[in-house]
């Protein structure tokens, strides 16, 4: 009798993960059948009724041949749809689901009409003319207008979405001017930012945004939203997000492209291991996340490729910067700050602690993208590499004399003892702050690495308020990501005046340099295409950064990518597609969807 | 009858509140500030704007309420079902990410449970009346009852999954799978949740058994079963007594593990990446999702507060000297 209960309560509990993982499901709409053209091509080969009489289920399983299996992006349960939510939204909701009016390729510095067939400046540099690309449709069938692109400018004035376009941006209006032209006034145009919103930011369907541009803007999730984009919504759960191809794409006639996968399942990111695993194994695709060891994952046999085939194996996508507290003795002496950059043996980190899968960065901190903006001559002579006896005698000139445990004291006397610190958890930076601990200290700077969880981090970072000098002495940071415009690495470093609070996300060194605020508003304020100009003002950067080393750049860290080649190759690398191979947010619409276009499915074995 | 349900379910509240209030306090003395934190994973948002969001979150949590007024919009939102939003799964209300996760952490406990005790109580009575099965049984229930779960669950992992490749390694269904009413997905659902099961019913097999065994031995060597037998009662009637009186501790034992239970089948669903309560928990303190973590030991407080309830009610139904005790007699 017992066991009779037991047995129905074992499966009454089985048949409620069912119910609740169909009901889940149905919560956010996911059959497709009923909305949007693609989904319901998608769907209706299959909706014929099987012989057995229950209907066939081929829209719930994804044949492997067919799907590509995407992880590394998602750190939680995809949870919203809505493009504008930037820090947020699920894996591939800008780039697949939605669109940019351009899209840019930072390997080679080009802007690639999108959804826009072109944008032109007037003579006076202060109107800015889009042309809209005509052909296009919505994923619910209704025409992309002017209307939208106007819309899409104009949501950037609501305070909730973070964007400055409408202050320091410049823009004063957005006008759709009829139903293919857009016409955008600015004051005092800040051209980087605006070149950055143009293959940054989505455009959105006024038909469904309008109504929900109030302060709460952010709580619409937006599941199985309408798009442009060569995917839509299939469905999504705890961990993973589901995209089926959108047959009516665009750009299949405008541009003949062709997106090969008919499934994109990104899985969210578990465990270092389960990743691995699955990658190693096959079940995923693409992967783009950190792997120690990547050489023997590439050389196992697995048939898993990097964007380099060998050394340094993975493109570079931010610096990884040491930020100083320039308000706190000894760090805010420039000597001493040069002095500990010439102490630290940043090769050592490149090939002990990463296997040689990034490189040392340019003492500018400037990506490899931004090499035509580095004054060589100039850095050949201030900047700094890794030489402990050069770093003594500076340390020494300085003033700075060594106390009777061999450590350099303070001018006054007083020992220095400086901490660093990463957030716990993150084992590449946690064995790298180890690594300059130690060539600190032959020089004779005494660093203490300290590991406490991210959130203490950001507290220890942030200044509490206007005047109050934040608590730490150094730490690793790498806020900046590639992108079109070495401005936003000076306006990392420079920026004035200081933020502070819970946002604070500038200038963590609390480095006050008018002039060179100066020259990074200029560089705003300057042109795309005016290469020249860019590169005479940030010449003058490199000048201040290299002389008072607000900030020492350490290391490119990665665009990390693993792929395997076992059902999908043709994958970005050097050799052959040269575009960035990740999920991650922004990259899609840094050439990353092209990446789709490009791989082809491997014929089954024989 | 009244009474004592009265002082249990007085007992109960009280020590809801205590442990809600507690569960409430501890994320407040973290060192950090949630938002912060945030902010920090934002990235490339202007200073201005991201002022402006920080003031969003702010209010979309309630943090921006002095620490008595958080304390009563927490009691308030708690008795309307609401546990605040999670950063976890980016503002999103704590009770949907929960509730997801509820129906695989309960399918795997209560089989586990139920079915272990049933298992481990029957082959330990079983085992103190025959030598061999006492030989076999109770070696291997004690080296069972001795196993972390985590540690079964990666054996179980190992062999069944990565070497015999019988049951998948993790998730809580295939990728290549949307959940429908099909006897694929019923199927790979089903085993996906096999090795969580077996890892957790195996352990707990263990325990029950050996307890039961000894019980029994105990209960059979005791004055009234040795009172029966002089008197000439069959031996049936002898063991059903001893069984009865045996089964009480067994409960309470019940009771009282159910607490490590709970937190072994947290480590376990991590092993296995399944998708309940205890992989939800090991997400929320990786992103230090406070107030989702709160949610979670807010809602193992309830799971645990009313199995015990269930386990007092059953205690009555089986042990005919509760019930004369409630109505004020002496056993």
């Amino acid at each position: 009798m017992e066991m009779g209960k037991s047995r129905v309560i074992a499966l009454l509990a089985v048949a409620s993960i069912v119910a609740s993982a169909c009901s889940s499901s149905t919560a956010t709409p996911t059959t497709g059948a009923t909305t949007g053209p693609g989904a319901s091509t998608a769907v209706v080969p299959n909706a014929a009724p099987s012989a057995t009489g229950l209907p066939v289920t081929d829209s719930t399983v994804y044949p492997r041949a067919e799907t590509l299996y995407t992880t590394g992006k998602q750190w939680g349960p995809p949870s919203t749809w809505n493009p504008l939510d930037a820090g947020n939204y699920a894996t591939g909701t800008l780039g697949l689901q939605y669109e940019t009016l351009f899209m840019y390729d930072p390997l080679k510095d080009v802007y690639t009409p999108w959804l826009a067939e072109s944008g032109t400046w007037d003579s006076a540099k202060t109107t800015y003319t889009i042309k809209v690309r005509s052909g296009v449709k919505w994923s619910d069938g209704s025409a992309f207008t002017s209307a939208d692109v106007a819309f899409s400018i104009l949501a950037a004035k609501n305070p909730a979405l973070g964007s400055n376009l409408w202050t320091t941006g410049g823009v004063t209006a957005a006008d759709a001017t009829d139903a293919s032209t857009v016409v955008v006034k600015f004051t005092n145009p800040a051209y980087q930012e605006w070149g950055q919103w143009l293959y940054n930011s989505a455009i959105v369907p006024k038909a469904v945004f309008e109504a929900k541009n109030t302060a709460d803007i952010l709580k619409f999730t937006n599941a199985n939203g309408v798009g442009t984009g060569p995917y839509t919504y299939k469905t999504a759960a705890a961990d993973r997000m589901v995209w089926v191809k959108n047959p009516n794409w665009w750009a299949t006639a405008a541009l003949k492209l062709d997106v090969k996968p008919k499934y994109i399942v990104d899985i969210v990111n578990s465990s270092n291991n389960v990743a691995l695993g699955q990658l190693l194994q096959g079940g995923v695709d693409l992967s783009n996340n950190y792997f120690p060891g990547v050489k023997s994952i590439v050389d196992g046999g697995y048939g898993v490729t990097t964007y380099f085939a060998g050394v340094p194996y993975m493109l570079g996508g931010n610096t990884a910067t040491l930020i100083p507290n320039t308000t706190k003795k000894p760090l805010d002496d420039p000597a001493f700050r040069k002095a500990l950059a010439t102490a630290i043996d940043t090769n050592d980190i490149v090939t002990k602690v990463y296997g040689s899968i990034v490189t040392v960065a340019d003492p500018t901190g400037l990506l490899p993208n931004f090499s035509k903006y580095v004054d060589v001559a100039q850095d050949t002579a201030l900047g700094f590499s890794f030489d402990t006896a050069k770093a003594k005698s500076m340390l020494a000139a300085a003033g700075y004399k060594a106390g009777s445990d061999g450590f350099v004291t303070n001018k006054d006397g007083s020992a220095i003892k400086l901490t660093l610190e990463v957030p716990d958890g993150w084992s590449d930076w946690m064995q790298a702050e180890s690594s300059i601990a130690a060539s600190a200290a032959k020089a004779g700077i005494k660093i203490d690495p300290q590991h406490p969880d991210f959130n203490t981090v950001v507290l220890n970072r942030n200044r509490p308020d206007a005047t109050t000098a934040p608590k730490f002495d150094l730490q690793i940071n790498n806020d900046v990501q590639i992108g079109n415009t070495p401005w936003t690495w000076y306006d990392y470093v420079f920026r004035s005046p200081l933020p502070f609070g819970t946002s604070e996300n500038r200038n963590y060194e609390g480095y006050k340099n008018a002039d060179a605020w100066a020259l990074v508003q200029k560089l705003d304020n300057t042109p795309v295409e005016n290469v020249a100009a860019m590169k005479t003002i940030t010449s003058a950067l490199q000048k201040i950064q290299l002389t008072d080393m607000p900030v020492i750049p350490l290391w490119y860290n990665g665009i990390w990518a693993q792929m395997n080649n076992t059902v999908w190759t043709g994958w970005p690398s050097d050799k052959g597609n040269q575009v960035l191979p990740a999920t991650w947010n922004g990259y899609w619409n840094m050439g990353a969807v092209l990446m789709l276009t490009q791989i082809t499915a491997v014929p089954p074995a024989k | 009858m009244r009474r004592y349900f009265g002082r249990k379910l007085f007992t109960y509240t009280l020590t809801f509140f205590i442990a809600a209030t507690i569960d409430w306090l501890i994320p407040r003395f973290m060192p950090g500030d949630p938002v912060a934190g945030l902010m920090a994973k934002q990235g490339g948002l202007s200073p201005e704007g991201a002022a402006a969001l920080a003031q969003y979150y702010n209010n979309l949590f309630g943090l921006d309420r002095s620490m008595p007024e958080q304390f009563i919009n927490f009691w308030i939102a708690l008795l309307h079902g609401d546990l605040g939003r999670s950063v976890y799964v980016h503002g999103r209300p704590v009770t949907e990410a929960i509730m997801g996760a509820i129906p695989y952490t309960l399918a795997l406990l209560i089989p586990a449970i139920l079915l272990s005790w049933w298992a481990g109580n029957s082959f330990g009575a079983l085992a103190a009346r025959r030598k061999w099965l006492d030989n076999t049984v109770l070696p291997i229930g004690y080296i069972l009852t001795a196993t972390p779960y985590m540690w079964l669950g990666l054996v179980l992992a190992f062999v069944l999954g990565f070497s015999l490749r019988i049951f998948p390694l993790s998730g809580g269904y295939g990728f290549n799978l949307e959940p429908a009413l099909t006897w694929r997905f019923f199927t790979d659902l089903v085993a996906h949740w096999m090795m969580p099961f077996l890892s957790l019913f195996m352990v707990m097999f263990g325990g029950w058994a050996i307890g039961m065994r000894n019980m029994i031995i105990y209960e059979l060597e005791s004055d009234y079963s040795r009172y029966l037998e002089a008197l000439g009662a069959p031996q049936g009637l002898v063991r059903k007594y001893a069984f009865h009186n045996a089964m009480l501790p067994q409960i309470t034992g019940l009771a009282l593990q159910l607490g490590v239970i709970v937190a072994g089948s947290l480590v376990t669903e991590i092993v296995f990446s399944y998708p309940g309560i205890g992989m939800l928990l090991f997400n929320a303190i990786k992103s230090e999702d406070y107030f989702l973590l709160q949610g979670i030991f807010l809602f193992i407080i309830i799971g645990t507060l009313l199995a015990n309830f269930v386990v007092d009610i059953v205690y009555i139904m089986v042990d005919p000297r509760t019930r004369v005790g409630m109505r004020g007699g002496t056993a």
